[in-house]
């Protein structure tokens, strides 16, 4: 019976020899990243920097030439016209208008009037004003979810493991994160509250792939009482192998309709989980992996047969 | 383990026929739920601002006007007390959060203290007295300051929220918008959600407004063009367009207040066919307006609101039934929501929108008709893929991502959770989690297989084995999800909410019933192989 195998059975990948050059690879582009972040920086859209996104439909195809010289008479800093869909959805980004808070709103009436005035006929299908303060708000409590996010894992990992593990799926995730953040300032996306949303749903991914492959870890420290740590990682990770990937899989296939079909915002979104995905079981097997071997050697195992008596340094809780 | 008893499966089952029971009013059609009773029509998942249209408004209030009211206020008072108290002064200077007496004698500071004192409000305290007075005043060299206390402040702002509250949500009831959300956030925003309002311009302006609305005398003696308001007067621009003046010379002095108003309604006049709006006093505002029209008779009389002047006709005779009629070019639109505003009542202080999401309802249509869409692939795509590498135990697994799908559906719509755009993306993204733990359990069950074990003892030892795992990567995301459901604002919580009823739910339906989809399987055709 046909059986579809992403990877073969008594699959052993010698994943440890790979060790230095993954965590070097993964160094370089978290580190890359976050030089990215600062220059050129992130695209950050209005729920963060404040500003007005106004989504319209026109009767006819739109004429953007003519659109982008009515709007730019009203003086209101750079606009940014982007189709969308179909010939006669444009998206008019402003930036965020000098002024306080309600100072959004004025603008947003202006370009409606103009809209309604110049284009008879034109549907304003939506509208998104956000102030200073706003903004801010939701950039703080952005960040902060991100932190409590982090530390929500450490505590989680910290008191089901051993600390090793839970200080490598920590390390991994700061790694990941980064990742997430140079993807956005390399392609220019917006980062927005959906932005976060994304980079807590990879951190959630990313936390589970490494929990099911520390989970057999632990399992085989176990069973496995003399064999050193080395071996016993890439074991662990071979038997888990098929899963890792298959679970892979079966997300990306979930997430790739939201990529193809998902409209403007949600199609970012999804884009960005593909990329998570990828990123997260790379870093389970490259990263993961090998911190806890660094970690772990000598701790978490007792290589030496004369120690081989002695208790293990951490006993499960 | 592999032993279910009878009323088990009897649980079970009743689960998954309750649940699709509580999902179908979700696809049944407006016609067949009317039929139905109540209750259970009701069951709906509510669709998000962003599926089915509608406008979202942040607003603030303006906490440092309704300071500068009462700093205002205690000017006014401050100059008729200290006069009443025979105290001297040169100047009264308003602050941030006072007033500052200059005093033409130092010697009467303590005089002027005592004065001051007796203008500040009581806070707190029950009826039998305590509490605490509103102002703090000192004196120092030859003058005497009055502040508001931080308790005052704070006082001042959660009255004037909570009195906002209740002005914006009568003026939103007199618009007819179906369902409004009107919520406090924070301490001085009000979070309005108008579901289904494709145009919010004219909420927008019915909340714009403060309706703060006086009846005050014009000055005949001064120009308005001269720029410089004689003293107890202001120059307050016209709102009336047209022939009349652009600007009058108003008293200070308010004669009768928009608060005494009972009702307002638009109406026409019959003769000139313009459209107006009538109100009536209560019998406090009906003796003042009979006083003051029948002192004033042959003068202007300005009708102000939110310091324009609406209109200033000429008191012909004195009004005494306690009725009046406002004329001011207005269109019939005009005359409806002034109306309202008066009906409603003046606010404490400006609001202003600092945040609006607005989505009209054909783009809420065309987002789940795409959302609808991505499920179904994904659905698809998942199911064809778990069948591809696990053959008839994948097949269980997506009869029981089916079964967490209507689950969790049934628990949006028992709680009456709102779906939101990212809501169906939350529920796409645990389509592909959920079946993790299927992978997680068939791999276990190849294994043990593979080391020999028979048929029985490897499905077994798969669930057992690979049961703490599925907890432990589950409980991981979930965590998460919980942080970004208090932290996130609308759409982003809809978000966090599908994802983590996917996630619990899956537990039961990928562990408790594929097994025993498996073990009635196995029992029945008693395979010496297994089809992982």
């Amino acid at each position: 019976m046909f059986r579809l195998r992403l990877v073969p059975d008594n699959t052993n990948i010698q994943f440890m020899r790979g060790r230095h050059a993954g965590l070097i690879v993964s160094a370089f582009l978290s580190i890359a990243s976050v030089v990215l972040f600062f220059y050129p920086g992130l695209n950050y859209g209005i729920d963060f920097r404040g500003g007005i996104v106004i989504e319209a439909r026109t009767p006819q195809a739109a004429d953007f030439a003519s659109l982008r010289h009515t709007l730019n008479q009203l003086n209101m800093g750079q606009v940014a016209l982007q189709e969308f869909g179909s010939p006669q959805d444009v998206l008019i980004r402003l930036e965020r208008q000098p002024g306080d808070d309600a100072a959004q709103q004025v603008a947003a009436d202006k370009v409606r009037a103009t809209l309604a005035q110049e284009i008879p006929g034109t549907t304003v299908r939506r509208v998104e004003a956000v102030g200073a303060s706003v903004s801010g708000e939701l950039f703080f409590n952005g960040m902060l979810a991100l932190g409590l996010a982090l530390l929500a894992m450490l505590v989680y990992i910290w008191f089901r493991f051993e600390w090793q593990f839970g200080l490598g799926a920590i390390v991994t995730l700061l790694l990941d994160v980064t990742k997430v953040v140079g993807f956005y300032a390399i392609t220019g996306m917006q980062f927005n509250l959906t932005a976060i949303a994304a980079i807590l749903t990879i951190m959630g991914y990313s936390t589970n792939d490494k929990v099911v492959v520390y989970d057999r870890m632990r399992e085989n420290l176990r069973i496995y009482k003399k064999m050193p740590l080395r071996e016993l990682i890439d074991r662990s990770i071979n038997e888990t192998l098929n899963r890792t990937l298959g679970t892979s899989m079966s997300t990306l296939l979930s997430i790739l309709p939201l990529a193809f079909f998902g409209g403007e915002a949600l199609q970012d979104f999804g884009i960005v989980l593909i990329f998570g995905i990828f990123l997260a079981t790379s870093s389970s097997i490259f990263i993961a992996a090998p911190i806890l071997l660094f970690l772990g050697e000598n701790r978490l195992r007792r290589n030496a047969p004369a120690e081989s008596a002695a208790p293990a340094a951490n006993p499960t809780p | 383990m592999l032993y279910f008893p009878r009323w088990k499966i009897f649980l079970i089952v009743a689960i998954c026929v309750l649940g699709t029971i509580l999902t179908l009013p979700n696809f049944l059609s407006r016609e067949t739920l009317s039929a139905l009773p109540n209750w259970y029509a009701h069951n709906r998942v509510n669709l998000g601002l962003d599926l089915r249209g509608g406008s979202h408004l942040l607003l603030e209030v303006d906490m440092g006007a309704v300071i500068r009211d009462r700093v205002e206020g205690l000017v006014d008072s401050a100059r008729t007390q200290l006069r009443n108290d025979n105290v001297g002064y040169t100047a009264i200077n308003p602050g941030d959060r006072g007033i500052t007496v200059q005093l033409r004698d130092p010697a009467q500071a303590d005089t002027a203290v005592r004065a001051l004192r007796q203008l500040a409000n009581t806070i707190g305290g029950g009826p039998l007295g305590g509490g605490q007075p509103d102002l703090e005043v000192t004196a120092s060299g030859g003058s005497v300051t009055a502040r508001l206390s931080e308790i005052a402040l704070r006082e001042r702002a959660t009255q004037a929220i909570e009195q906002s509250i209740e002005i914006v949500r009568r003026r939103i009831d007199e618009t007819g918008v179906n369902e409004p959300t009107i919520a406090r956030q924070g301490a001085d925003r009000i979070l309005v959600q108008l579901p289904g309002v494709e145009d919010p311009d004219r909420v927008k302006r019915l909340l714009g407004t403060t309706a703060k609305m006086t009846f005050r005398l014009v000055d005949m003696n001064a120009d308005p063009s001269a720029g410089r308001a004689p003293p107890g007067t202001d120059i307050l621009p016209s709102a009336e367009g047209g022939r009349a003046q652009s600007a009058y010379v108003i008293r200070k002095k308010v004669e009768v207040d928009g608060a005494n108003l009972t009702n307002a309604t638009a109406g026409s006049n019959p003769q000139t066919g313009e459209w107006v709006v009538n109100f009536e006093f209560d019998s406090i505002g009906a003796r003042r307006f009979a006083d003051v029209t029948r002192a004033n008779v042959g003068r202007p009389f300005a009708i102000v609101l939110d310091n324009k002047v609406i209109s200033a006709p000429v008191i012909r005779e004195p009004i005494t039934g306690g009725r009046g009629q406002i004329s001011g070019n207005f269109t019939a639109a005009d005359a409806n929501d002034l109306a309202v505003l008066l009906r409603a009542g003046a606010l404490p202080a400006p609001l202003k929108v600092i945040e609006e999401r607005t989505v009209g309802p054909d783009l809420g249509a065309d987002s789940i008709r795409a959302g609808l869409m991505a499920v179904g692939i994904g659905f698809v795509l998942v199911c064809a893929y778990m069948i591809a590498a696990y053959g008839l135990f994948g097949a269980f697994a997506c009869f029981a991502l089916l079964v967490n799908t209507v689950l969790t559906l049934a628990a949006l719509s028992l709680l009456q959770a709102t779906l939101t755009l990212p809501g169906i993306a939350g529920i796409l993204l645990s389509l592909g989690l959920a079946v993790d733990a299927n992978i997680l359990i068939n791999e276990r069950v190849r294994e043990e297989t593979k080391k020999g074990r028979g048929v029985f003892g490897s499905v077994e030892a798969g669930f057992s084995r690979a049961y703490s795992t599925i907890v432990d990567a589950n409980l991981t995301t979930a965590i998460k999800m919980a942080i970004l459901f208090v932290l996130g604002t609308g759409a982003i919580k809809g978000f966090a909410v599908t994802i983590t009823f996917g996630i619990l739910i899956s537990l039961f339906t990928a562990t408790v019933l594929v097994r025993l989809m498996m073990v009635s399987w196995l029992r029945k055709t008693r395979p010496a192989a297994l089809p992982v």
